[in-house]
């Protein structure tokens, strides 16, 4: 015999905890939803994982100040790594080789005034200087000072429409990593398309002629040789639909961490 | 025999009438298995186990990413390190899935140590079976401890059931301070946390360190997972994780 197992109120009341859960779990759902908690890559098992850090963060972010922390120029490392080469395709070769002058950076999708940038161009309107922490994935780090527009200044330039929920950035070449941001880190203050790097231009494979710095997310996200700039309502039309190319290689879209 | 027997029909009639009897049904149950460990306990037991071993899994493939450690906010191939793995770098691999699995083992194991921590402290758990009493520091006492451990002597009939200082300094260790410093460290990583508590890494003394010492704590936990899998052999391996699964205990037996 073993001891009293199940009575009558156990089973109501955790009948009634089963029942409350589950309605919990799907109000809470819906809210995430509304409130742009759920990540795009928020499928499968690992799915579970991804939606609680990100909806956390997200909630942590939103409700406190939340600036990357800057640092003095003595910090700047002398060694600033970096992971892969420029692209090798051949419209990308022939602006290095030109020296950027024929590059445009084409800001389309859900905005009012779709346009095109040249390199010149964005260094006349108002910029800004940080000098930030950057840490790969994989674990190593450096301290870069980097200079570029504020992405809300392009962004409101071309007037983003109400509806937009991700912005999508896609490098020059088939084989460069593209991504999006969320609005809040789109409209994030040091979310910078940047065209220096340490007082220069930016160095070939560090993304030239300009590149996203996104302080508040490993370095993945900080997309290079940027070419077009798109906003949208939904991550669906690109790649596999997971907002960015480094959940198809098995890795977060999200990169607050 | 026959006192069991005994206890056996009183528990079914207590079953069959628990509305009426409850209260009996539950003194009765405390007497015949009062078990070492409370059913929460175990329960949390084993699911910290599986989220352990899902966090040094990944951790261990995040790590293969760049088997190399550095002190201070930045650190790569170049830069000077306090430790080198002889290990190879494995670009584009372990570390996608390791930080996937690493953070869903994460939230895992933090809920349920969450709960399991809670319900030490509304239990008195920690107070009476962890925190070690005045006596147990006596010189005489740390001594026979000591000895006992380096003779690895099975707990026999006499021992007391109750944890000695040495067992109850290393579970408050980890419980208290290996698991929460390694909380924070791995905090002290994520850019979007510390965008909002940037004193996490401050005081670690940068963003590198705290890698390092998330690395040094984790091989900690590591050296104590051994450990303690080496005492529940010595106090016979099947018999204490059976009662660590049924809660069934004998009081011939001592805690591991």
């Amino acid at each position: 015999m073993s001891k009293p197992a199940f009575t009558r109120r156990k089973l109501i009341t955790a009948g009634l905890a089963t029942a409350a859960g589950a309605s919990g779990l799907a109000v809470a759902a819906r809210l995430a939803g509304r409130y742009g908690l759920i990540p795009p890559d928020h499928y499968g098992i690992y799915g579970v994982g991804e939606t609680l850090d990100y909806a956390s963060q997200r909630l942590l972010t939103s409700s406190r100040y939340s600036m990357a922390r800057e640092f003095n120029r003595s910090d700047i490392s002398k060694v600033c790594p970096i992971n892969g080469g420029p692209p090798e395709d051949e419209t990308f070769q022939r602006l290095l080789a030109g020296k950027f002058a024929d590059w445009h950076l084409t800001v389309d999708g859900l905005v009012a005034r779709p346009a095109s940038f040249s390199l010149e161009q964005l260094k006349r309107y108002p910029s800004r200087t940080q000098i930030t922490h950057q840490a790969c994935e994989e674990g190593w780090s450096f301290i870069a000072e980097w200079t570029g527009v504020p992405l809300f200044y392009l962004l409101n330039l071309v007037r983003v429409l109400p509806q937009a929920k991700y912005v999508f950035f896609f490098s020059f070449g088939s084989k460069q990593k593209w991504g999006s941001l969320d609005m809040p880190d789109a409209w994030h203050p040091q979310s910078l398309l940047a065209y220096a790097m340490n007082g220069k231009e930016i160095p070939t494979p560090h993304g030239a002629p300009v590149r996203l710095r996104v302080p508040r997310a490993l370095g993945f996200k900080s997309i290079k040789y940027l070419s077009r700039i798109t906003v949208t309502d939904t991550v669906k039309n690109y790649g596999k639909g997971l907002g960015s190319s480094s959940p198809e290689h098995g890795f977060s879209w999200y990169g607050g961490i | 025999m026959g006192a069991t027997h005994f206890r056996d029909i009183i528990a079914l009639v207590a079953t069959a009438e628990s509305a009426y009897f409850d209260g009996l049904a539950t003194r009765i149950a405390d007497i015949r298995d009062s078990p070492r460990h409370s059913g929460l306990v175990r329960v949390t037991h084993w699911i910290n186990v599986l989220s352990f071993v899902g966090l040094l899994v990944s951790g261990i493939g995040i790590l293969l990413a760049h088997p190399r450690f550095y002190w201070g906010e930045t650190g790569g191939i170049g830069t000077p390190s306090v430790l080198d793995l002889p290990l190879p770098f494995m670009k584009g691999g372990p570390s996608g899935w390791g930080r996937h699995l690493h953070f869903l083992s994460a939230w895992i194991c933090v809920l349920n140590g969450s709960l399991y921590l809670l319900s030490g402290i509304l239990t008195e758990h920690f107070r009476n079976d962890l925190v070690p009493a005045k006596a147990d520091f006596r010189w005489s006492a740390i001594s026979m401890v000591i000895s006992k451990h380096l003779r690895l002597k099975r707990p026999g009939e006499e021992t007391s059931l109750a944890y000695d200082l040495l067992q109850r300094l290393t579970y408050i260790g980890v419980i208290f301070l290996l698991f929460p410093l390694m909380i924070w460290t791995g905090f002290a990583m994520s850019p979007a946390i510390v965008s909002v508590f940037p004193a996490f890494v401050t005081v670690l003394g940068g963003q590198e360190s705290a890698r390092t010492i998330h690395f040094f704590a984790a091989d900690l936990l590591v050296l104590f997972l051994v450990l303690h899998i080496a005492m529940v052999s010595v106090a016979g391996f099947k018999s204490r994780v059976r009662a660590m699964i049924t809660g069934e205990s004998s009081s011939s037996e001592a805690q591991t």
